[in-house]
């Protein structure tokens, strides 16, 4: 009886010295689960979901507090991978899709304000007070953040066509069904 | 006799070429228009050098390359510039691509076209001079040419392989341009030769061309160089460059690999010849050999204009009316021309008429057995119906485990696939798939690290702000006693009360004073100094930083500059 | 935007024209065996295609897939053809309909169908019938038994009452029931010495059978529809334990030879092995899977509990094909050591 009491007291002594030996050794800083689910939001920042950038969204979802179907320029698919990592079920998404898209400055109408320049969060608007303003289109998100500030209303959004250059070859089509 | 290897896999489609050999090549006639696309090769676009309404003589630069990897395109004849717009590209997608439309004169009024003799110009003009002839590989790849003529550093050239192999049924342009005019595709060898400088040069030729072997021989003779004129088994696709570069040199160069590395590189006949043109002739590439051959009555290979539209090209070879399609390229890795109006540009070595009995529709694709003939047929030894399962299923990584970027397109999967399983097709949508999201992630990533940057600076601006703002407080505290003693003994050089307002012009211009001298000593600081009298290693030391310097991530810069905030940003 | 892709010329192959190369393999053996039994094996070929190709049928009709073109491609009538021979010849109707109808329904459709079945479905029906009906299953007529075309479809069809007739074994079972009864204190010799069972070199009448197999199945190699690999592997790992466990003790072992052309070991290597959906891809794979399966074969048939081990083996190897494949994948053009 006692030596099996001491066998397991034994044994919960190693096993919990191994534990907290672990703990340390392997220590992660930060939350890696926060990581990965900004690693798959699209980094727009745009707001779209309620919280000040893709990070505060991510941060939301990995304490459980926002759902994951709340980040239009992610898309269903953005939903189906966060639901993937995540483990949970896959929702609709809780806005329209839109494609994506470019941010442009109608340079003849534009009053050189700056108020567009401290909206966009991405550094990606060029232009001095009283100047003409211009967006890099490099840099652009299509966060829409931009537009709102305009006094004059001189941004729209333009969507992405294809180029030559983002031209993707398309998932072959099944031709099974209409063989029949 | 050169010892020769063999590539796993191929397969030994029907040829097809005789038609097209009966007749030898010929002039096509000016088109009544040319639409010049000026993105036609590898690399970057070429910027438009000419206007709507302008003039342009034939061989007239149009487009000049904007980076290293990257060709000039030229007018094919001279003519007025009517259209500098989007038109319709020689591409699968059916999208458009900036062009230069140019109408023709009819005089065919050359450039002064200005022959050089390459042994006078250093290698690095050289290769300039071939970028801005638009020299590119006419094998269909259209990489810059003169982006491949650097051996590597580390690795001796050992042999430079010439592909006139042409593989694909059908095709014959090379066959022709080798029996015709083989003398000038030997004599622009020679100018690789002598800028790669190998040791060996082996030229491949596929063993049904007899008459291009003969001739390319000859040639080889006549002119007095030890290049080695080779049979190779016909297989397709031994004309890939992997695949006779393995067939002629036995080295087998993966993906993941460029060939310099293992000091063989290759070439094709038409770059050779067109090369040689270039520099002998100072004719730049604005022509080249196109094949037109299938559903029509008279085939035939044709000199042709680039910008050629293909309506216009087609009428040269009647087609018969029953022809639906029209390749440009073979028929294993050609693809379905968008439309007429679609232009022959470097990369059309071959126009295909296609109807419904030499190209039936596909049969509907059945489920994969396993049977592994793709894998037996795959001249890169990899396994296609693995490749194809997680394609097919979206899963990316899984296909780059199975080397899914080794893969070459060349069909021959498909070709044998009992199931008639389109497997190329699921291949190039999965590559084009990943190479999206690497573009979606990258600008994810640099969006991300520009918000966390803009973040931190309003950060720290706030912060800036408000411990300004503590100072002048703190300022204003101090002041308030010593306003109190007498004028006497504030020091004469003390700035007058910030509530003086006859005197905030001019503590405004002090400001500025002071800030253009802070930018000027700053600027001194930075400005290298007594660097008349140095010895040749602290001169190479500080070329050694300097260039370091440059290297710095470009953040690192950005962080550097922007530490004063930007002026609009000032309140 | 309609859609072609290259390459626009193809290869004259059809899942279809392989399996009518398997069927046509097929047919000398069924010969030499309609000879050696008489009509019987034909009734029952019979019943599998008929009962195979309505199970497809209605599971492809359940799965909403067009029914000419999967219907036309023939793998369900070269599973119930290979159903059919492997099981006994006399057995009830009703015996090779459920083995069949195993194969088509849950071993291929409940999978996903042509293409998707992790196992063979041959090996699945006469797996699940010989552990489920274990007598039915062992009752082989001796060959010569000279029942006419009456007496066995009265068999078959339940109307006589199953006796002597058909109370045979197979040459395997018939030489390892004898060797059991350990204390007869027989040798193989004497026992391979009973003309009445066996033959030349293996069971009498059924070494033609293996011969035919043999002969479709080198047919199919010549037409390059089958590798060729995955059956000399499984041919060789089957003479190799043989072979050493006769050279052991010859007298509780029959000669490799024997092992060769006896039960399904023929029928195994050209028809069952080389199914490529359950089985291993890689050319070191198929080498292995070939070897193994012969290897486990001639275990189960010579120390189990069952006539033949052909079923059993090839069935464990199919579990173990995607963990074969996996760790044999073939170095890639300029990846080579």
């Amino acid at each position: 009886m006692l030596t099996a009491i001491l066998i397991m007291a034994l044994g919960a002594v190693v096993l919990g010295a191994a534990l907290g030996f672990a703990s340390i050794k392997f220590k992660t800083e930060g939350n890696p689960l926060v990581e990965k689910i900004e690693a798959i939001l699209p980094q727009t920042q745009c707001g779209q979901c309620g919280f000040a950038g893709c990070k505060p969204y991510a941060e939301a979802i990995a304490a459980g507090e926002a759902d994951i179907n709340r980040c239009p320029p992610g898309g269903q698919e953005g939903v189906a991978k966060l639901a993937d990592l995540l483990g949970r079920e896959i929702t609709p998404l809780d806005a329209e899709e839109k494609p994506k898209q470019l941010a442009i400055i109608d340079e003849h109408t534009c009053i050189g304000c700056t108020l567009c320049i401290q909206a966009c969060p991405v550094d990606a608007i060029v232009g001095a007070a009283k100047q003409m303003h211009t967006v890099v289109s490099a840099l652009c998100t299509g966060c829409e953040l931009c537009v709102k500030p305009c006094p004059v209303e001189c941004i729209r959004m333009e969507v992405i066509g294809e180029s030559l250059e983002t031209w993707k070859w398309r998932y072959p089509i099944f031709e099974i069904k209409r063989a029949s | 006799m050169l010892q020769l290897f063999k590539f796993k896999g191929g397969v030994k489609p029907e040829t097809h070429k005789a038609p097209s050999l009966q007749a030898p090549i010929a002039k096509a006639p000016l088109p009544e228009q040319l639409i010049v696309p000026l993105h036609q090769s590898i690399g970057g676009v070429p910027q438009p050098l000419v206007e709507v309404g302008q003039h342009v003589l034939k061989g007239q630069r149009i487009g000049a390359a904007d980076q290293w990897v990257s060709a000039a395109v030229h007018a094919p004849t001279s003519g007025t510039v009517i259209a500098v717009e989007p038109r319709l590209a020689a591409h699968p997608s059916g999208l458009t691509t900036a062009s230069v439309v140019i109408a023709p004169d009819g005089r065919e009024e050359w450039i002064d076209r200005q022959p050089v003799d390459y042994h006078t110009l250093a290698p690095e003009r050289l290769r300039e001079h071939l970028r801005d002839a638009g020299v590119v590989g006419l094998g269909g790849a259209v990489f810059p040419s003169h982006a491949k003529l650097s051996a590597a550093k580390s690795v001796p050239m050992e042999e430079l392989v010439i592909n006139g192999a042409e593989c694909e049924p059908f095709m014959t342009c090379d066959d022709l341009l080798m029996r015709e005019r083989a003398e000038e595709i030997v004599r622009g060898i020679t100018v690789f030769r002598d800028l790669l400088e190998p040791r060996k040069v082996l030229i491949g030729i596929e063993d049904n061309k007899p008459e291009a072997l003969q001739s390319m021989r000859e040639a080889v003779a006549r002119l007095g160089v030890d290049f080695t004129v080779t049979a190779v088994p016909t297989r397709y696709p031994a004309g890939g460059a992997k695949q006779l570069i393995r067939v002629l040199t036995g080295k087998e160069v993966p993906a993941s690999r460029r060939s310099p590395e293992m000091g063989v590189q290759c070439f094709n006949v038409a770059t050779a010849y067109t090369a040689w043109r270039a520099l002998a002739f100072g004719e730049p590439v604005i022509s080249r050999i196109v094949t037109l051959t299938g559903n029509v009555e008279t085939p035939r290979n044709w000199e042709t204009l680039l910008g050629t539209p293909l309506g216009e090209f087609i009428r040269l070879g009647a087609p018969k009316p029953d022809t639906d399609r029209y390749l440009m390229g073979g028929p294993m890795m050609g693809f379905e021309m968008p439309g007429l109006e679609a232009p022959l540009v470097k990369a059309s070595n071959c126009i295909i008429a296609g109807s419904p009995a030499l190209f039936p529709p596909p049969a509907p694709e059945m489920p994969c057995i396993r049977c592994g003939a793709c894998a037996e047929a795959c001249p890169h030894e990899l396994q296609p119906f693995e490749l194809y399962w997680f394609s097919r299923a979206r899963n990316f990584g899984k296909t780059q485990e199975y080397n899914l970027f080794d893969c070459i397109e060349c069909g021959c999967c498909s070709y044998v696939c009992p199931s008639h399983i389109p497997l190329v097709q699921y291949f190039r949508f999965a590559k084009s798939e990943i190479w999206a999201r690497e573009r979606d992630k990258n600008q994810a990533d640099a969006a991300k690290s520009r918000f966390e940057f803009r973040n931190e600076r309003d950060e720290r601006e706030k912060a800036e702000k408000a411990e300004r703002l503590a100072r002048a407080a703190a300022a204003k505290a101090t002041e308030k006693p010593a306003a109190e003693k007498p004028a006497a003994t504030v020091p004469a050089e003390e700035t007058p009360p910030a509530n003086a307002p006859v005197d905030a012009d001019a503590a405004k211009k002090a400001a500025i004073a002071a800030a253009m001298e802070r930018a000027r000593l700053q600027r001194e600081a930075a400005q290298v100094k007594n660097t008349d009298n140095l010895s040749t290693e602290q001169r190479e030391e500080i070329a050694r930083i300097d260039a370091r310097r440059a290297r710095a991530p470009a953040h690192q810069a950005v962080e550097q500059t922007d530490v004063a905030p930007p002026p609009a940003q000032e309140q | 935007m309609t859609f072609t892709t290259p390459p626009y010329l193809t290869q004259d192959v059809s899942v279809r024209r392989i399996m009518l190369h398997v069927l046509a393999a097929l047919v000398p053996a069924i010969a030499v065996y309609v000879a050696l039994i008489g009509p019987a094996v034909l009734v029952q070929l019979g019943i599998a295609t008929l009962v195979a190709l309505l199970g497809e049928a209605a599971m492809l009709k359940l799965r909403d897939k067009p029914l000419a073109l999967f219907l036309g491609d023939g793998s369900a009538v070269v599973t119930a053809w290979l159903v059919a021979l492997a099981f006994p010849p006399l057995a009830p109707w009703w015996l090779i309909t459920v083995g069949t109808l195993f194969a088509i329904v849950i071993a291929k459709h409940l999978y996903g169908g042509l293409g998707q079945n992790p196992f063979n479905p041959a090996m699945i029906a006469f797996a699940v019938c010989i552990v489920a009906y274990p007598s039915l299953m062992s009752q082989w007529p001796p060959v010569d038994a000279g029942n006419g075309i009456g007496e066995q479809l009265a068999l078959i069809f339940g109307q006589a009452p199953r006796l002597d007739a058909m109370s045979g074994a197979t040459p395997l079972d018939a030489l390892k029931t004898a060797l059991k009864g350990a204390d007869s204190g027989l040798t193989v010799a004497s026992v391979l010495d009973n003309r009445a069972v066996f033959g030349h070199v293996g069971g009498k009448g059924w070494e033609w059978v293996s011969l035919a197999y043999l002969v479709g199945g080198l047919w199919m190699w010549q037409r390059k529809i089958i590798g060729g690999q995955v059956s000399a592997a499984f041919l060789a790992g089957m003479a190799l334990i043989a072979t050493a466990l006769w050279l052991l003790h010859p007298d509780q072992f029959a000669n490799p030879l024997f092992h060769l052309v006896s039960g399904g070991t023929m029928l195994g290597a050209f028809f069952i092995v080389t199914d490529p959906v359950s089985g291993c891809t890689t050319p070191r794979g198929k080498l292995i899977f070939g070897f193994a399966a012969g290897l486990l074969a001639y275990i189960i048939r010579v120390f189990g509990g069952y006539p033949d081990g052909v079923a059993f083996a090839v069935l464990l190897l199919n579990i173990c094909a995607p963990l074969i494949d996996h760790s044999t994948q073939p170095a890639i053009f300029g990846m080579k050591k």
